[in-house]
């Protein structure tokens, strides 16, 4: 009977329960989808560290993220690194930004990534046209096919100007997107090298050094074994690196706290909303709820059927709620920024949508608790 | 024979407002209730007949005196504890009938045993007994707004008998509906007592239900100022005096 009362009630004013399945869904889309932001923003900063091959980033002394590795290690930090117990390969790469020259006209600026795929230590993922063979032609790259437009080229053949070199697009990739809207261009190490001159006099010198570790060395061992040998440089966990950059690029420019703040806004607008009508239907039915006290209910029993009417509202809002974040995801799908929706935060939503409904229910719980049942003879 | 009283109320003091407003609104009432009696409260408006209908209820507290209840003194309880009391031992008739509008008549009745914790079948077996007994079994599915004043004040009666209470209480139960309904509910309140064996007292001030109590108690300024009691073997709707009788025989 509790959720029988707490349905009619509910269905009694069709507009009060629009209204409130409205603040709901407001609340659920605003949070879904800064939520969705902040997790599509976090896996593209993220997605180059989670995929390499690596156990410990050797990175120069204060980088700051992937895109921003500071000054460059030298052949002799490798070597360092290589002689270290517990190291089985020490592999280099480079990250850096670049000038890129469209065919056209103008220019941007991308995000060059250099690495040999042969060693073993990262590689372009999701490649849906042409091989990393084709990247090891003279003057081949990969690029995304998202950031085709932003580059000012065709697809796989297009030429362009990477600083000092020219480059030719070889292969395509899907869904490697940059956070920092440089887009992200793979080549080999040897050709990033000699596109942003790095190769220098002394040549050989990389961004980052990923180092993979014997079968059973101890990671904490080993990094700090490498920290006491390499004077210049940090040596990260990819959990620490992953971290350093999260912070670098969401709380530092301040971007993170920017959607971790309108999320915060939606849970509490969609909360007040939600509140607000819960009370004044408890209002409206208070009669009802005096009667059910003189006829001997417990205090705990009309709780239950506010509680069922805002977990009614909830179950609701949020089956909305999330169809309409669906269709914000698939539309954002080809945008600079695409959100994500992960099983766990859906399922969060879903708490976090009841624990606000809750919450919603705590004014009007305050109300009933402050019935007089003797109101039913004065009627 | 008389029965043991399944009510009493034992110099009951009911206080209300406070400071320059403060009003007694009882001043030392006391009575008793035993099953298979129609008792009717009666009085002018302001006499304290409510007051004391919601303090037998257990919904008010008096500020003096006692009350037991079914053998229970109602004494130190909490609102809780007088929740469960009214829940187990008590059934109330109100005058607005107070149905729950969203519910049809048969979840109106349901309600009350769900509250008591009877759930499922056996719940609405009971509960479309009960309306069946009032003579509303062909109205189940009818919700209050579709039902007269005298068919909704049947569904409260289903709902206050419904979980067998050996008290019914029922304010102004004919107040707003008119002869024939009014004559019908009494007669359904009659009943009940009698075959039930449930003391039923009802507050009214309509001279139409005097026929049908076993016993009327006149209350005047928050006290008892008099009790006519229907003489054994007396089917007729007279009552004696009983007051007038006492006093006489006492001189």
């Amino acid at each position: 009977m509790i959720l029988t009362l707490a349905i009619r009630n509910l269905l009694h004013d069709r507009i009060r329960l629009a209204v409130t399945l409205v603040g709901i869904l407001f609340s659920i889309v605003l949070v879904a989808v800064q939520l969705g932001l902040y997790l599509g923003s976090s896996r593209m900063i993220t997605d180059m560290i989670e995929r390499s091959n690596s156990d410990l980033w050797i990175t120069a002394f204060g980088a700051k993220s992937f895109e921003e590795g500071g000054i460059l290690l030298t052949p002799r930090e490798r070597h360092q690194a290589l002689a270290t117990p517990g190291v089985k390969a020490v592999i280099p790469m480079i990250s850096a930004f670049a000038e890129w020259r469209k065919p056209s006209g103008g220019s941007t600026r991308v995000a060059l990534v250099g690495i040999d795929k042969e060693d073993g230590g990262l590689e372009p993922w999701n490649m849906i046209q042409g091989t990393w063979e084709d990247v090891r032609a003279p003057d081949a790259i990969a690029v995304d096919r998202t950031y085709l437009k932003d580059l000012g080229i065709e697809g796989v053949g297009s030429t362009a100007q990477i600083a000092a070199g020219r480059v030719r697009v070889r292969a395509l990739t899907e869904g490697i997107r940059s956070f920092t809207q440089s887009p992200y261009v793979f080549t080999t190490i040897g050709r990033a090298r000699n596109l942003v001159n790095f190769d220098g006099e002394k040549g050989d010198k990389s961004t980052f050094l990923l180092v993979q570790l014997e079968p059973g060395a101890d990671v904490v061992s080993v990094q700090q074994a490498l920290r006491e040998r390499l004077d210049g440089a940090e040596v990260l966990t990819k959990a620490e690196f992953r971290d350093r950059s999260l912070t670098q690029w969401l709380f530092k420019t301040g971007a993170g706290i920017a959607l971790i703040g309108g999320a915060l806004l939606g849970i509490l607008v969609g909360t007040v909303i939600v509140a607000q009508t819960l009370y004044s239907s408890t209002k409206d039915h208070i009669n009802e709820f005096a009667t059910l006290r003189a006829l001997g209910s417990s205090s705990g029993y009309i709780h239950k059927v506010i509680l069922a009417q805002a977990g009614l509202s909830a179950v609701l809002g949020y089956i909305l709620g999330m169809a309409i974040s669906f269709g914000v995801l698939l539309l954002s799908r080809d945008s600079p920024l695409p959100l994500v929706m992960t099983p766990g935060l859906a399922f969060w939503l879903f708490a976090l949508t009841l624990f606000m409904c809750a919450i919603s229910a705590v004014s009007a719980i305050i109300k009933v608790t402050k019935i007089d049942p003797a109101t039913v003879f004065s009627r | 024979m008389t029965q043991s009283p399944v009510l009493e109320a034992h110099d009951i003091v009911k206080e209300l407002g406070k400071g320059a407003g403060k009003v007694m609104a009882l001043k030392g009432v006391s009575l008793s209730l035993v099953p298979g009696e129609l008792t009717l409260l009666m009085g002018p408006s302001g006499s304290g007949k409510t007051t004391l209908l919601s303090i037998l209820g257990c919904i008010l507290s008096p500020t003096a005196g006692s009350i037991r209840i079914a053998g229970h003194s109602t004494e130190g309880l909490n609102a809780e504890q007088l929740a469960e009391l009214r829940r187990r031992h008590i059934g109330f008739i109100f005058q607005s009938y107070n149905l729950f509008p969203t519910l049809n008549a048969l979840e109106n009745v349901r309600i009350a045993l769900d509250v008591l914790g009877q759930k499922g079948y056996p719940a609405a077996a009971r509960a479309e007994e009960v309306l069946r007994e009032v003579g509303l079994g062909h109205r189940l599915q009818s919700f209050p707004g579709n039902l007269s004043g005298g068919e909704q004040q049947r569904v409260a009666v289903a709902r206050a008998i419904a979980a067998s209470p050996s008290i019914v209480l029922a304010d102004e139960p004919t107040a707003a509906l008119d002869s024939e309904n009014g004559h019908a509910v009494m007669a359904l309140l009659a009943r009940i007592a009698k075959e039930q064996q449930r003391s039923v007292l009802a507050v009214t001030h309509d001279p139409r239900t005097l026929g049908y109590a076993d016993r009327v108690i006149r209350i005047e300024d928050g006290k008892i100022v008099g009790e006519e009691r229907r003489p054994e073997g007396v089917n007729s709707p007279e009552i004696t005096d009983l007051t007038k009788k006492r006093r006489k025989a006492h001189g």
